[in-house]
């Protein structure tokens, strides 16, 4: 944050300065590679002959794998391990879930809602209450009563799981830097790693179904609430801690009375976060049968029914924002003015309220959701995407149609990138990746790029990983100039960025699986639908990053620009866009980080590469392969992140 | 670290509090959805492709319906399936295409599953071009005059090649080896999932365009787009033993069905009826096109089914 402020203070002396001075060092570090190459290169090309990555070099893990995987079920019935410890955090999860679900069907649709009506209203206040019934309603409307209690059940479980692990592991991460220190390389991974990668494992060792897909969720949705616990009691206020600590108090009691408390902010957008991480996996877990709504949108996608998935996939949705709002609000410390209904009597009012129409209902004999309340969607979003794809395909006068639009960026943009990153030497490729990192980061980052680089070789799938890096590339590039576009239009008008606000929403939380055939259907089978879904999906946080870094722009440095006669072109490029500059790296970073998450999901519109392996590794419980190509794009992940980070989020050790 | 020790021993307390003491045993776990209501449970199994949909519904309308059991379904892959099933996280499977690895496993060694009869149904896996195009060229239905077509069929994705289109990564194939075996100018191009390939196929359709596609039968999608076998070289028993060096046409395929053993055992009624439950090819893709073309939902196609096939499905039910 240091070097951000000090050039916006005074961008005309410091500036020129400071950049002269990394031009300088840059040089210098592109010399040391240079030597360093030439020396090294000779040597690697007489040994290996270059080209592709050399054969000698990479490590089949195909036989170990296989073993360890029939290892699992051949003794999955009889071993300790299995029926000591994995039996019963299965069971545990199965009863858990189990007892949610029974209590949400025994509470019946209106005790449903009223209570999500009545905790939104406690903690978010009243327009959030509606807002929360009507979403509740909705799920109803739409025929999706029964799997929207399945899934919450699921989320409610896993959520508590993850919470209550990551809370630990941020409290120990908190509370000593050695932990701190060696948790973080642990959460890093948990998060890059594509959840499609260790589903199997996971349902190797717990088999199909809810035990195996809550804990896949948990693994992804746990490190956000870690870090932010940690982040929270680390940033206590010293001086606080250090009155408390003269009153004499012990270890524990400054844990509860100060340290907890003061970090209360961040304990809440933990918990946010981990919920909104828990939900996106809930359509990528109905792949390993944990039912639910993920389950109706997959099943839909098997009957090519659009219609039928967006039923589906709105609840997904509602569920998402409404959670997002209320436990937003929750954190943002929303207090009910009316004292009487502060405190726990607000809550046990609230608990009584719920429970009277619970059994209101019941009494009533309305548990289920009526059949004659469903509306059906699906048949008129079918008639829409027909007429979209019938219109849009192909034979648009002048434009051509979206399959030619395809074909030209394929044969245009795809299949350049991808054979000359397939061309180039192996060994040009990670001096690339040296330079690019270096140039950005520390000797640090580079070696670990350069590293996570080389691992893909040595896993033998260095062609395949080299095409699905080029569609990430291709697959940024057309998200960054996309979103840097509405970003700049959002920042200039407050009515764009309200527009936009609850299509972004939409964009962020609809399951990826609902928009595959429509894209399809756009763009025909190939990397190209895959390079759509992609964007659709990093799009918002590029937008939003982007957005908020402009508009953070000091407000003096604006002024005066437009004092001197800027015209509003030439504030934003002059002004606006330099001194946003580690909010657009962080939206370039963000942008590479989710393209790559969907990577995978491209796998099934014919985006092939890795992420068609490890699909296949699924579909064939080939561990090998899934694993394989799961770990390549952890390494790609690890490689593209350390290339496209902004040095500065490295220097702030502090959080 | 007393802290940490006694967390620990929390964690594991509760959780024997929470499953009972002693071993867990988790080939005794069924969905936490299933059995909600107090009433009979069965879980099936459903695959990603229609034919398996409509198998499912009619299985689960009837016994909805008739026999008075809740029926959970879950869409599933092929081999995770038998894994499943072998678990008693699902009870059945009720189309598969043969999974000889699988079967001796599960069947023969941990004798967890047991075969439930054929489905009535014959699979066939082969090459297919759209009719349109074979009645303009005869000559396209033979693999030998293929290569004549390549550039007619090149795509963007199938670079300087013909493109033959393959579909889920679930779905047995051994294209590539034919390809390269067959010495065919030809890419395969893996759509990845069923839908994007019939998706991408009704589009091609749509305009009258050639397209060649790894394709099965029985399928509803025939009834939209008719399509014309590729004639392979034949095929004889054995000749797809190595997948390396395959170059014969893909098996006719009757059907099977597989049921969990202890379901088999234990729950009489369901069990009894998803052993007799034998249809047609012409039966399936009634259901499967309602489904998949007119869109009804898998319940209501179903009914539609039963409703005017009685004679059909009666005789599942006797015991």
């Amino acid at each position: 944050m240091a070097t951000a402020t000090a050039t916006a203070s005074a961008p005309r002396t410091v500036l020129p300065g400071f950049l002269g001075f990394l031009r300088n060092r840059a040089a210098g570090k592109l010399v040391v590679l240079a030597v360093a190459a030439a020396v090294l290169v000779p040597l690697a090309d007489a040994r290996w002959a270059s080209g592709s990555w050399p054969h000698a070099l990479t490590v089949d893990l195909t036989e170990p794998l296989g073993r360890a995987s029939t290892w699992i079920i051949d003794n999955r019935d009889s071993h300790p391990l299995f029926l000591y410890f994995f039996g019963h955090v299965s069971n545990a999860v199965v009863l858990a879930v189990r007892a949610v679900y029974l209590v949400l069907l025994a509470a019946g649709w209106a005790g449903v809602t009223a209570a999500a009506a009545l905790v939104a209203w406690r903690v978010a206040g009243v327009r959030l209450a509606l807002g929360t019934a009507a979403a509740v309603l909705t799920c109803g409307l739409l025929g999706m009563w029964v799997p929207t209690m399945q899934t919450l059940a699921l989320m409610a479980v896993a959520v508590l799981a993850s919470v209550a692990l990551g809370a630990l592991l941020g409290l120990a991460a908190g509370l000593s830097d050695r932990t701190y220190r060696a948790l973080r390389p642990v959460l890093d991974t948990m998060q890059v790693l594509p959840a499609f990668a260790y589903l199997l494992p996971v349902v190797l060792v717990f088999g199909i179904g809810v035990p195996a897909a809550v804990l896949a969720t948990v693994v992804y949705a746990a490190p956000p609430m870690a870090r932010l616990t940690a982040l929270g009691l680390r940033g206590a206020d010293a001086g606080v801690m250090e009155a408390v600590e003269s009153l004499g108090t012990t270890a524990r009691q400054r844990l509860f009375t100060a340290r907890l408390p003061l970090a209360r902010k961040e304990l809440l957008l933990g918990l946010n976060q981990s919920i909104m991480m828990a939900l996106s996996m809930a359509v990528i877990a109905s792949v390993i049968g944990a039912g639910g709504l993920g389950d109706r949108v997959y099943q839909a996608l098997a009957s090519v029914d659009v219609g039928a998935a967006l039923s589906a996939g709105i609840p997904i949705v509602l569920l998402a924002v409404v959670l997002d709002r209320v436990t937003g609000a929750a954190g943002e410390g929303h207090e009910k003015a009316d004292p009487r209904w502060s405190g726990w009597s607000g809550w046990v009012y609230a608990a009584v309220a719920a429970v009277a129409v619970a059994v209101a209902a019941r009494l009533a004999g309305r548990l289920d959701w009526p059949e004659s309340w469903i509306v059906n969607i699906a048949e008129p979003v079918n008639r829409a995407v027909d007429w979209m794809t019938d219109h849009l395909y192909s034979g648009v006068p002048y434009v051509g149609g979206t399959a030619d639009w395809a074909a030209h960026f394929t044969t245009g943009v795809l299949n350049p990138v991808r054979d000359g990153l397939q061309w180039l030497p192996w060994w040009a490729v990670l001096l690339t990746v040296a330079a690019l990192a270096w140039l950005i980061g520390t000797w640090r980052t580079a070696l670990t790029a350069v590293l996570a680089m080389a691992a893909i070789g040595v896993l033998g799938v260095w062609q395949p990983s080299l095409d699905t890096l080029s569609q990430v590339l291709a697959a940024v590039a057309v998200t960054l100039v996309l979103g840097f576009g509405t970003a700049v239009a959002a920042a200039r008008s407050e009515r764009c960025e309200r527009l936009l606000r609850p299509v972004l929403d939409v964009f962020q939380t609809m399951p990826q699986f609902v928009y595959l055939i429509p894209v399809v259907a756009l763009f025909g089978v190939g990397r190209a639908p895959a390079v759509a879904a992609a964007v659709v999906y990093a799009l918002p946080a590029v937008v939003r990053i982007t957005t908020q870094g402009l508009r953070n722009v000091d407000p003096a440095a604006m002024e005066s620009s437009r004092s001197m006669g800027a015209t509003g072109w030439q504030q934003l490029r002059q002004v606006q866009l330099p001194l946003a500059r580690p909010a657009l790296l962080l939206a370039v970073n963000q942008g590479v980080v989710l393209v790559l998450a969907v990577v995978i999901i491209g796998g099934l519109v014919g985006g092939g590469a890795l992420g068609y392996d490890v699909v296949f590794g699924l579909a064939q419980g080939d561990l090998a392969t899934g694993l394989v190509a799961g770990g390549a794009i952890v390494c790609l992940g690890l490689m593209l992140d350390r290339v496209t980070q902004p040095t500065q989020r490295r220097t702030r050790t502090g959080a | 670290m007393r802290t940490r020790t006694t967390g620990v021993l929390a964690v594991g307390c509760s959780l024997l509090v929470l499953t009972g003491c002693g071993a867990a045993d988790m080939t005794e776990q069924a969905s936490p959805f299933a059995n909600a209501q107090g009433a009979k449970t069965v879980t099936l199994s459903v695959q990603s492709w229609v034919g398996a949909q409509a198998n499912v519904a009619v299985a689960q309308y009837l016994l909805e319906h008739e026999l008075g059991y809740r029926v959970d379904t879950v869409q599933v892959d092929e081999v995770p399936a038998w894994d499943a099933l072998s678990q008693g996280r699902v009870d059945a499977i009720l189309e598969d295409w043969g999974h000889p690895e699988q079967q001796q496993r599960y069947v023969e060694d941990k004798k967890t599953i047991v075969d439930g009869g054929g489905l009535g149904v014959t699979g066939h896996i082969g090459w297919f071009v759209p009719t349109y195009f074979a009645k303009q060229h005869p000559d396209v239905t033979n693999w030998k005059n293929l290569n004549k077509y390549a550039d007619r069929l090149r795509t963007a994705e199938s670079g300087g090649k013909g493109q033959l289109l393959d579909g889920s990564p679930s779905y047995v194939t051994n294209d590539k080896a034919l390809v390269k075996n067959l010495d065919l100018d030809y890419q395969v191009v893996f759509a990845g999932s069923e839908a994007a390939q019939i998706t991408q196929m009704r589009q091609f359709a749509k305009e009258k365009k050639p397209f060649l596609t790894y394709w099965y039968a029985p399928q509803w999608l025939f009834e939209k787009v008719p399509m014309t076998e590729v004639k392979l070289p034949a095929y004889k028993e054995g000749c797809d033993v190595d997948p390396e060096a395959v170059a014969c046409a893909y098996p006719h395929t009757p059907l099977r069905k597989y049921l969990n053993s202890d379901f088999a055992k234990s729950r009489g009624g369901a069990a009894a009826f998803l052993k007799k439950f034998k249809w047609t090819t012409e039966d399936q893709n009634e259901v499967s096109l309602l489904i998949a073309d007119r869109k009804l939902s898998p319940e209501e196609a179903a009914k539609k089914w039963v409703r005017s096939h009685e004679r059909t499905w009666r005789p599942w039910l006797t015991s």
